[in-house]
C-alpha cells in the first residue's frame, strides 16, 4: 500500500479493505466492457457444465420428474450396490475394457507407421494426393460411417458378402455375429481416423532438424538407420504423450459407434457403460440408477486421467495440468 | 535432401509408394462406391458385386428425395441447426476467450481453472438432460446449441489467439478517441477473420455431422435432421412410406440405392467444403497442437 500524498498515510484494517474494494470496483467499472462480454461464456459454464455437476446427486436419490431435486427421497449407495451386483456389471466391464484394449493394441500404432510412411514420400504431389484420401473420412458423420459398414457388410447385398460368395459359396453375418463385432470396430477406427491421426505426428516429424539427417548421410547412414537413429526418437515424445492420455480414457469408447453398431443380437459383446446408461436411463426412464453407472464411470475416468497426467509428469516432463 | 540411392532404398521406395496408394484407395473407395451405387437400380446393386461406373444410370432415386417433404425437410432442419448452432458457437466462444484473453480480467485464474475442470469431469448424460429437460428446451433447437455452446479446447485455442495479438494496435486506436466497442469492432474482428473462418468450420462440421443430439432432445421426428433420417433408413430399415402416394401411388422406391442416394446427399456439404476444409483444418490443428 502506497502513501497517499494528500491524504496522507492511511491506517491499517478498515481503510485498506475499503480502498481495495473501491479499486476493485473502478477496476471493473473501467473494464466493464470485458465483464458483459465474458459474461455469456461464463453463464453457459455454469448453467450447463457446472449444474449437471450437481445434477449427480440423483445417483443418490430415488428421483421422481414430478418430486425434483429437491424432494425426492435419498437412498446413499444403492443405486452403486445395484450396479456393482448387477449381473450385466461384468459384461459391461469387459466390453469396455477389451474395445478399449484392442483400440490401444491394434488403432493406436496405425497412424504412427502411416506418418513415417508417408513422411519418406519425396515426391510432394504425390504425398498430398495421398493425405487428402486418407483424411475424407474424418469429416464424415458417425451415422454415414456405419451407414456405409451396413451397406457393404449386409449379408443379402452388401458387396464384401457378394465377393466371398462367389470366391467361397459362403456368406458371414459381420453385422450381427458377436465374433465380429471388436474386430469391426477397430477397423472401422481405423478407416475413419488413422489418416487423420498422422497429421500430429507429421508435425513433429516436420520440426526435425534437417542437419541431423545431413549428419547421418555424411557418416554413411542407410534410410533404415536414419529413421530408427533419427526419425524415431524425435517423434518418440509425442507418441509417449498421446499413449498416456489415451490410457487416461481407458473408459471411453466412442460413444457413437458403439451405439450405432450395436443390435440385439451382439449386444453381449458390444454394450458398454456409456450405452446402458442411454438405455437405463433415457429409454427406460431409470435416472438415478443410470446416473449412479455414468458417475461410477466418470470417477474410474478422472483417476486414470490424473494417474497418467502423473506419469507423464514423471517420465516424460510433460503434463497436461 | 539428398539421399543415397542403394538398391534397398530404391525397393523400399516402390514399395513404400505402392502400399500408400493402395492404401488412400481403400479409403476412399467405399464412398465412390456407394455414389456410383445411389445413382444405379436395385437390380444392378444386386447382380454385379463391385462397380465404381454403374451401366444403367439413373436419377430416379434422387427425384424421389428430392420430391419427399419428409426428407427436404430433413435437410432444411440440418441448414437451420447447422448455421443457428455455428452462430451461437462462435458468439459465445468469441466473446468469452476475448475478455479472458486480457491479463487484467480479476479473477481470470480462477474461470480459466473453472474451465479445465469441465474438461476432466461432466455431469453425464442423464443429469444434462433432465438440466435440458427442466428448462423447457426439450423439441426445440436450442437443446443442441446451448449445451454445447462452447469447447474448452476451441475456447483455450481462440483465447490464445487474442492474447498474442499485438497490443499496441489497441492502446494506439484508444489514444485517438476509439470507444471500447470500436476497438473490438475495427481493429479486433477485422483481424480475427482468419480464426473465426477456421472456428466456423470446426463447430459447423460438427454441427453437420451430430445427430445424437436430435434423437436425444427432439422427438417430434418433423425436426429431425438429415442424419438421423439417415439412421431411420440404413440402419432401422424404414421407408419414406407416407411419402410415396404423393410421389406416385405406384411408384416402390428402389430400397438399396435409396440408402445410397440419402448418404451421398447427407455427406455432399461436407465434401463440398473439403477444398477449404482441409486447408483450415490442418492450421487449427496445429494452432492447437504446438499451444499444448
Amino acid at each position: 500500500m502506497k502513501n497517499n500524498i494528500i491524504n496522507g498515510p492511511k491506517k491499517k484494517g478498515e481503510n485498506d479493505l475499503m480502498t481495495a474494494t473501491t479499486s476493485i470496483w473502478k477496476r471493473l467499472k473501467k473494464d466493464k466492457w470485458l465483464y458483459i462480454l465474458a459474461l455469456p461464456g461464463i453463464l453457459y459454464f455454469i448453467i450447463f457444465r457446472y449444474i449437471p455437476m450437481f445434477g449427480i446427486v440423483v445417483a443418490f436419490q430415488d428421483f421422481n420428474p414430478f418430486l425434483g431435486f429437491w424432494k425426492s427421497p435419498w437412498v446413499g449407495f444403492e443405486h452403486f450396490k445395484t450396479l456393482f451386483t448387477d449381473p450385466d456389471f461384468p459384461m459391461l466391464f469387459r466390453n469396455t475394457l477389451l474395445i478399449s484394449f484392442y483400440n490401444i493394441l491394434f488403432y493406436f500404432p496405425v497412424p504412427i507407421i502411416l506418418a513415417l510412411l508417408i513422411n519418406e514420400v519425396r515426391n510432394q504431389v504425390y504425398k498430398r494426393i495421398v493425405q487428402t484420401c486418407v483424411y475424407v473420412p474424418h469429416f464424415v458423420s458417425m451415422v454415414v460411417i456405419a451407414s456405409i459398414t451396413y451397406v457393404l457388410l449386409s449379408s443379402e447385398t452388401g458387396v464384401i458378402n457378394n465377393i466371398l460368395y462367389s470366391l467361397t459359396g459362403k456368406k458371414i453375418e459381420f453385422l450381427t455375429d458377436p465374433r465380429w463385432f471388436r474386430a469391426l470396430i477397430i477397423i472401422q477406427s481405423i478407416w475413419k481416423e488413422a489418416g487423420w491421426g498422422t497429421i500430429i505426428f507429421l508435425a513433429a516429424l516436420s520440426n526435425v532438424d534437417p542437419t541431423l539427417y545431413e549428419a547421418a548421410i555424411v557418416d554413411g547412414a542407410t534410410r533404415w538407420q536414419q529413421t530408427w537413429h533419427i526419425t524415431i526418437p524425435s517423434i518418440m515424445s509425442t507418441v509417449i504423450i498421446l499413449f498416456i492420455l489415451r490410457l487416461g480414457h481407458l473408459l471411453d469408447t466412442g460413444f457413437e459407434q458403439i451405439f450405432l453398431m450395436k443390435n440385439p443380437i451382439n449386444r453381449s459383446v458390444a454394450e458398454v457403460f456409456d450405452t446402458y446408461v442411454y438405455q437405463v436411463g433415457v429409454t427406460q426412464g431409470a435416472y438415478s440408477y443410470s446416473t449412479a453407472v455414468g458417475l461410477f464411470k466418470s470417477v474410474v475416468g478422472l483417476i486414470l486421467i490424473q494417474v497418467s497426467n502423473y506419469l507423464s509428469k514423471k517420465f516424460t516432463e510433460t503434463s497436461l495440468f | 535432401m539428398k539421399q543415397n540411392k542403394t538398391v534397398a532404398s530404391t525397393i523400399f521406395d516402390v514399395f513404400n509408394h505402392v502400399f500408400l496408394g493402395i492404401w488412400a484407395i481403400i479409403t476412399v473407395l467405399p464412398f465412390l462406391y456407394v455414389l456410383a451405387a445411389s445413382f444405379a437400380p436395385d437390380s444392378e446393386i444386386k447382380t454385379r458385386t463391385f462397380f465404381i461406373i454403374p451401366h444403367n444410370p439413373t436419377l430416379l432415386t434422387y427425384k424421389f428425395i428430392f420430391a419427399s417433404n419428409y426428407f427436404l425437410r430433413s435437410m432444411f432442419n440440418s441448414v437451420i441447426i447447422t448455421v443457428g448452432g455455428t452462430l451461437v458457437n462462435l458468439f459465445f466462444t468469441f466473446t468469452m476467450a476475448y475478455a479472458l484473453s486480457k491479463k487484467h480480467f480479476i479473477g481470470r485464474s480462477i474461470v480459466l481453472n473453472g474451465v479445465i475442470f469441465t474438461m476432466l469431469f461432466g455431469g453425464g448424460m442423464i443429469p444434462t438432460y433432465l438440466l435440458v429437460k427442466s428448462l423447457g428446451l426439450l423439441n426445440s433447437y436450442w437443446a443442441l446449441w446451448l449445451p454445447g455452446a462452447i469447447s474448452p479446447f476451441n475456447f483455450f485455442v481462440v483465447k490464445n489467439f487474442f492474447q498474442e495479438m499485438p497490443q499496441d494496435l489497441e492502446d494506439a486506436a484508444r489514444i485517438d478517441g476509439c470507444t471500447e466497442a470500436q476497438v473490438l469492432w475495427k481493429i479486433i474482428l477485422p483481424l480475427s477473420k482468419p480464426i473465426i473462418a477456421t472456428f466456423a468450420l470446426f463447430y459447423g462440421v460438427g454441427h453437420w455431422n451430430s445427430w445424437f443430439g436430435a434423437l436425444l432432445y427432439i422427438n417430434d421426428a418433423e425436426k429431425w435432421p438429415v442424419q438421423l433420417i439417415l439412421r431411420q433408413i440404413v440402419m432401422l430399415s424404414t421407408t419414406l412410406a407416407s411419402d410415396l402416394t404423393q410421389f406416385d401411388p405406384n411408384f416402390q422406391p428402389p430400397q438399396e440405392s435409396l440408402k445410397m442416394a440419402i448418404i451421398v446427399v447427407a455427406t455432399l456439404p461436407i465434401m463440398l467444403l473439403y477444398p477449404w476444409l482441409q486447408k483450415y483444418f490442418i492450421k487449427g490443428m496445429f494452432i492447437g497442437s504446438l499451444k499444448e
